[in-house]
């Protein structure tokens, strides 16, 4: 291991690599990636593998837009020898209330403003992209052709193949036990394979980001919960785009590879850190998925995970600075969307670390956003 | 034995060259191998390709099979439609 580096990476998911890949492609040399187990292991690897562009705030909405336009070219950009296994085959968001179709009628507005390419469906309409789709219980939809699928594994190794050729040390299955402050400064960090001395930290421990920000005594308002995805055995192609739903609590996607992907949450998991799998939720997914879209029912499940959502307050990511120490920096709380957001992420950091101008001003997802009351809510989470 | 024609995973058709190349790189785990190849992922969930990945791992690490892990176990044991799991479901509302 290397005794000292420019700057120390925490986390090694698509926010993590991303940022190093960043960073070096701006001629930063020496910098390390530290990741307790594999490379997506975390969040990234057991997120839903859904990218989409209709959200209810406008810094949500660019946020997405800038990477998705990233994520079109992102093969040929990170110069991958795989496919990250882009599909742009839409987002089909389900109302089953009048109360929610008003919340899509204003997210739409707000999309369009910035040039996002959804809109507002009748429910024949939406039966035309999902003909199976069961109507009775909605009230109406949204829809953007543009949002889409792509592969969270190899997505994330295209970036981490890409970084490590620009010089950037990876170290797998290593542990950050400490990180050393000297007079309030970040001064060195210590991991159970040896100790890195570096002026700059980035936290990107995705669930395990209060963790890291607990040992530079920098608090961090944020909490993990878990949720739980299932998965079908592959069958040919029979559904273009995800079918999603706040107030019905579900999200369901064909993946290219034919499996049927799909998961909810649930506002009754105790917030700390595990990611075992549990029977209510097979039950109430499997109960929710034979009435909404019944077909697939018939499909049989052959595999369930879970992961962590990193939750704020306001469901949007606390990016950069913390108050407490000078050269902490933050890429975390992304409350289950940050595998679509990981390429401007990594912009973003890059960009606070190196005083460069801003590519979208984050500025307002620093951390004093929840101390000064300044919080967005993002309405539409599942 | 030709190693581009021995299929290692039958349910995602994953070769014995692919998985080599990858240890070859450095990704010498069965987790690590499993998310860039889909080794493990299909109907079968490892259960007629992980020793043989494990084998692979071991002869080129020199690690024993009884160091080396699988992926973490997780239901169902076996494939069950979902809809007979929401039929049962339905019961206990």
């Amino acid at each position: 291991m290397i005794s000292s580096a420019e700057i120390v990476i925490i986390g090694g998911g698509i926010s993590g690599c991303s940022t190093a890949y960043n960073l070096a492609k701006k001629g930063v040399k020496n910098i390390a990636v530290i990741e307790k187990s594999y490379i997506t292991s975390g969040s990234t690897g057991r997120c839903g593998a859904g990218v989409r562009m209709q959200w209810g705030t406008e810094m949500n909405c660019k946020l997405a837009k800038k990477s998705i336009e990233f994520y079109e070219n992102a093969n040929d950009v990170l110069e991958y020898d795989g496919d990250v296994e882009f599909k742009q085959e839409g987002y089909l968001l389900i109302a089953s209330t009048d109360k929610e179709m008003d919340q899509f009628h204003e997210n739409v507005k707000i999309q369009n403003k910035l040039g996002i390419p959804s809109k507002i469906l009748t429910l024949d309409e939406a039966k035309e992209i999902v003909p199976y789709l069961n109507t009775d219980i909605l009230t109406g939809a949204s829809y953007c052709g543009k949002d889409g699928f792509l592969n969270p594994f190899l997505t994330t190794d295209a970036f981490y193949r890409a970084a490590k050729r620009l010089g950037v040390e990876f170290y797998t299955y290593t542990q950050v036990l400490d990180i050393k402050v000297e007079n309030g400064r970040v001064k060195s960090v210590i991991t159970n394979k040896g100790e890195i001395s570096t002026n700059i930290v980035v936290n990107a421990a995705g669930g395990y980001s209060k963790v890291i920000s607990d040992m530079v005594n920098s608090e961090l308002p944020v909490y993990s919960e878990r949720h739980q995805i299932l998965v079908t055995e592959p069958v040919e192609a029979m559904q273009a785009p995800m079918v999603m739903s706040f107030s019905l609590n579900l999200y369901c996607q064909q993946t290219p590879h034919g499996s049927f992907m799909m998961g909810r949450g649930d506002n009754r998991e105790p917030r700390d850190l595990r990611i075992t799998s549990s029977w209510e939720f097979l039950e109430q997914m499997a109960k929710t998925i034979t009435e909404v879209l019944p077909p697939i029912g018939k499909l049989r499940l052959i595999r369930q995970w879970a992961g962590l959502y990193n939750m704020t307050p306001d469901k949007q990511p606390i990016y950069g600075k913390v108050n407490e120490v000078e050269g902490f920096y933050l890429a975390v709380g992304f409350s289950g969307h940050g595998f679509m957001f990981g390429p401007l992420t990594g912009v973003i950091i890059s960009e606070m670390i190196l005083e460069e101008e801003p590519t979208i001003d984050a500025s307002m997802l620093n951390i004093n956003r929840f101390k000064e009351g300044n919080l967005i809510l993002e309405p539409s989470v599942v | 034995m030709n190693d581009e024609n021995t299929i290692v995973c039958r349910c995602s058709d994953v070769t014995l060259k692919e998985v080599r190349d990858l240890i070859k790189q450095g990704y010498t785990t069965y987790d690590e191998i499993k998310r860039i190849t889909r080794i493990g992922m299909g109907p079968c969930q490892g259960k007629t390709c992980g020793q043989l990945v494990l084998r692979e791992i071991s002869a080129a690490t020199g690690k024993s099979i009884k160091e080396l892990k699988l992926h973490m176990n997780r239901p169902p044991v076996v494939g069950v439609k979902l809809d007979l799991i929401a039929e049962e479901a339905k019961k206990n509302d």
